[in-house]
This record gives structure tokens, sequence and C-alpha cells, in this order.
């Protein structure tokens, strides 16, 4: 277990060398922040709320879902692709942990990393400018924190996922945009999901991108409340143990049928 | 001529080298296209909760947002030189540009061009063509020489924009995340610029002008008179623009000493 913390460990301190960075990483997103909160006060006009949600809401909305989105996201499965073009995943394989496992623990060093140096100050800064409304119950802050969890792990998953598929289709660059593509659209980050027409919601239902986005952000601004949130979680829970066995089965058959290109 | 014949010698070499991964092309338009859909959903889900956005119907806004993939496409086809500092100037490469027969900056344009993106410029009018027989639009003759007119213009102002951001690396070669901070902000000309603050208005209008690129001229079209005014000021602000960031550009060349290495 040790190593896995210290892999976490090394790749906070990389960030740390490079944190200028990710100062003007802050304005951009306000920038696109902006652009939703005069979007959606537009959409708004005079209503009181859509979908159960205020305009005041929904802006708290659409801040907490790209300031959560700085903590889940990472680039492991172009890192993943990556490595198996260049063949340097034979090297990774024959190292005394296991791949998968590293790779995540790597991505965790820099969620936390962005989480601390980004999403935090991020939203102090955006909460500044526009109109916001945060929880003064320390249980919702204790829900969003765990359900945030589970969103980083649903995510890292996918990327695992797709970062594989590397192994059987030599070259996926395609694909990996394909899925951020679709996760923007149907994780909640651009929409929240109750906005959806009945029957695409319908469609939704049964894959995991909403488990990435959609559910933390309602569980910040109160879109959904008591049991909701509870069931909310477990939907988290539940998705994080299935993708699993995809990943499993992915590797176990990649492992196998491994061709290094190059060397 | 002879910038011209140069420019179909560069396209041809273009088209070989691209046309050698066609698999691999083909994907990245796919992708292209699923990145300009995403904003179409948005706005088609958006519009099932509200009938207008500060006075602009689905249709019309739908009709922006086609509009300004057009000019957005010949932008990012030929004037896409975001990374020019760390390629140009860090490394050393102006030097070599700088020896070449034709304008350091035609050199550039013609060393970056990524044609595939004018693919893009397909999918805005496919999206206009929708919307406009949606709103039962009527053109006229001389719309076809303005929407010309009006879609090089907003490419002009992009392009003014960023050649203007790509020159302070001229003046000073430290990394800079103008650029991307750039894209996002041109993202806000997509939409009426009604539904932003007087601030931000000004900022898009003479400042940045993005409203350009999309609101104002596709104004013209969907008959909003009292727009007209904004719609032809288009080709003015556009070359102005651009006029102004060739200027830059070529300041900053005089002002080039090299990277040593």
């Amino acid at each position: 277990m040790d190593k896995y913390i210290e892999m976490i460990r090394i790749r906070f301190l990389m960030m740390l060398a490079y944190r200028t960075n990710y100062y003007s990483g802050i304005l951009i997103y306000s920038i696109n922040i902006g652009a939703y909160y005069f979007l959606w006060t537009a959409i708004y006009g005079g209503k009181e709320s859509i979908e159960g949600l205020s305009a005041v809401q929904m802006t708290t909305y659409v801040a907490v879902s790209w300031m959560a989105r700085a903590f889940y996201f990472n680039n492991i499965d172009r890192e993943i692709a990556l490595e198996i073009k260049e063949g340097k995943v034979a090297v990774e394989l024959i190292r005394p942990y296991n791949y998968l496992g590293m790779k995540t623990m790597q991505a965790f060093g820099e969620g936390i990393f962005r989480l601390v140096f980004f999403s935090i100050p991020g939203m102090v800064i955006v909460a500044l400018v526009f109109p916001m409304e945060f929880s003064t119950n320390g249980i919702t802050w204790l829900l969003f924190a765990s359900s945030l969890m589970f969103s980083f792990i649903v995510n890292t998953q996918i990327n695992l996922i797709t970062g594989m598929l590397t192994f059987f289709l030599f070259n996926n660059d395609g694909l990996m945009r394909a899925k951020r593509v679709i996760i923007d659209l149907f994780s909640g980050l651009l929409l929240p999901i109750s906005f959806y027409p009945v029957w695409a919601q319908d469609i939704m239902v049964y894959f995991p991108f909403q488990a990435i986005s959609y559910i933390p952000s309602m569980i910040f601004t109160e879109g959904i409340k008591g049991n909701e949130v509870l069931q909310a979680i477990l939907l988290q829970g539940f998705w994080a143990i299935v993708l699993l066995l995809p990943i499993q089965v992915l590797w176990v058959i990649a492992k196998k049928r491994m061709i290094i290109q190059g060397g | 001529m002879f910038y011209f014949s140069m420019f179909t010698q560069y396209v041809g070499q273009y088209m070989k080298t691209r046309m050698q991964y066609r698999a691999d092309m083909v994907v990245e338009l796919l992708s292209d296209m699923l990145f300009q859909v995403t904003n179409l959903v948005f706005i088609l889900v958006v519009f099932g909760h509200t009938q207008f956005l500060s006075g602009w119907n689905r249709d019309e806004i739908i009709f922006i947002y086609g509009f300004f993939l057009v000019p957005y496409a010949i932008f990012g086809a030929f004037f896409n030189i975001w990374d020019f500092n760390e390629r140009y100037i860090v490394k050393g490469e102006m030097d070599r540009i700088l020896t070449r027969p034709i304008h350091s900056l035609f050199q550039v344009v013609l060393e970056r061009m990524e044609l595939e993106s004018l693919f893009g410029a397909i999918t805005g009018i496919v999206i206009m063509g929708y919307a406009s027989i949606q709103l039962g639009l009527s053109f006229h003759w001389f719309d076809i020489i303005l929407f010309i007119l009006f879609v090089i213009s907003g490419a002009l102002v992009y392009a003014g924009i960023f050649v203007s951001l790509a020159s302070i690396g001229f003046w000073s070669d430290a990394r800079t995340s103008l650029m991307p901070m750039m894209y996002n902000i041109g993202n806000y000309g997509r939409y009426p610029v009604d539904i932003y603050n007087s601030v931000i208005r000004f900022v898009l209008t003479w400042i940045l002008p993005f409203a350009f690129v999309g609101v104002y001229p596709a104004a013209y079209f969907l008959n909003k008179e009292e727009w007209y005014m904004y719609s032809f000021l288009t080709p003015v602000i556009g070359v102005g623009f651009f006029i102004l960031s060739v200027f830059l550009w070529n300041q900053g060349v005089k002002r080039y000493r090299g990277a040593g290495n």
C-alpha cells in the first residue's frame, strides 16, 4: 500500500512544481462559467424555476460542476495509450505493482492537487463574482464530498477502459475524443440530466455517465434531498463496482495478446 | 501570383500527407463533428424549457450558431497558430521563416494550415439551412455575396485577434495562456449579445469583437433590422483588426533577435 501512497505524493509534488500554469486555468474556467451564467440567466428570463432548480441554484450548479471537473478529470487514458504505443508498457508490467492501480493513484495525486490549488480557490473567486447559494448544512457538504469521490472513481474507470482499448485498436485517439464529448454531454456538466427530454433521460439511466457530474452537483445545490441523495450515492457506488468487471476482463485479455509496437 | 502558386503547392503537399492516413482523418472529422453537435444539443435541450432567449427564438439561435461555425472553420484552417510561440520563437524556427521569399506571416500560415477544419463550414451551412427552413427565411441573390463577405470578415476578426496574440511572442517569450483563454472568450460570440451585461457587450463589440463572427452578421440574414448597422460594420471591423494585427506582426518581426542554442 505504501508504494501507492508514495505515488500519490510524488504526483502531487510534481504538479506543485508547475503550479503557475494553474492560475490561468482558473481564469479560463471562470470565463466558461461566466458564459453559462449569462446564458442561463437569459434562459430563466422571469421564470422562478425550471425542473425544480432556481436561477441561483443553476448558477451554483454550473460553477460546482466545472470546479468539480478539475478534480475528477484526468488524462490517464491518453497516458496509457501513449505508453502502449511507445512500448513502455512492457517495462511497466515487470515492475512490482499493479499497472492500473498505479495509474489510478497518479490520477488521484493530480486530482488532490487540483482540488486544493484549483477547485477551492476557483470556487471562492467565482462565488464572489456571480450570485450563488451554498448550503449551510454540514451533512450536505459531507455527502457531496463522498459523492465527489465516486465521481473520481467512475470517471477514472471509464478512462482506464478507453485507455486499455488501445491494446486492441492500436490507435484510438478518435475514441478518446468521442468519450470526452459524451462525458461532457451526458454526465450533466453542460446540462442537468433532468433538463433532457424524458426519452433521453430513460436511455441515460442505463449508462454510468451521470454518476460523474450530475449527482454531486445536484447534491451540492440541494436540487435533490433526503432519501434521493442516498439513492443517488448508492447508484454511484453500484457503477463503481460494476465497472470493475470490464476493466478486469480487458486487462486479462490485453496482457495475453499484447503486441509491443516498436521498442 | 507567386503567392497564389505557393499556396496551391502547399495545399497539394498537405493533401498528400493527410491522405496517407485516411482512417485517422475520417475519425478526426467525425469527432470534430461531435464537438459541433454538442452545442446544438445544448440549444435544443434548453429550448425545451423556454420559448425565447432575450427575444430570439430557438431557430434564430441555431442559425447564429450555424453561421458562427463557417468563419470559425476558415479561421481554424488557416490561422490556428496558438502554438506559434513555442514552435517558432522558443525553438528558433523563426530564423528559417525569415529566410523564405514570402511574407513571414504567410509562410507561417502555409506551414500551420489544417484544411480538415473546413469541414466545419459544411456542418455550419447544414445547420443554417435547417434553421432557415424552419424560419421560412427568403434570400436575395446578393445575399450570397454578403454571406461570403461576412464570413471572410468574421474569419479575419478571429485571425486578427490570434495573430496579434502570436505577435506578443516577439516581445516576450514567456509562456502565456492568453491563447486558450481567447478560445473560450470566442465562444461568447455564438449567442446574441443582448444576454450579456453592457460591459461584456462593449468588449465583444469593440475590443475583442467576437460578436462580429456570429450574432451581428447573422442578424442581417435573420432580418433583424435593429442590428443592421452592426451587420454592415462587420467587414470594416474584420479588415481593420486584421490590418492592425499584421502591423503588430511586422513590428514584432523587426524586433526579433532569434533564439540562441
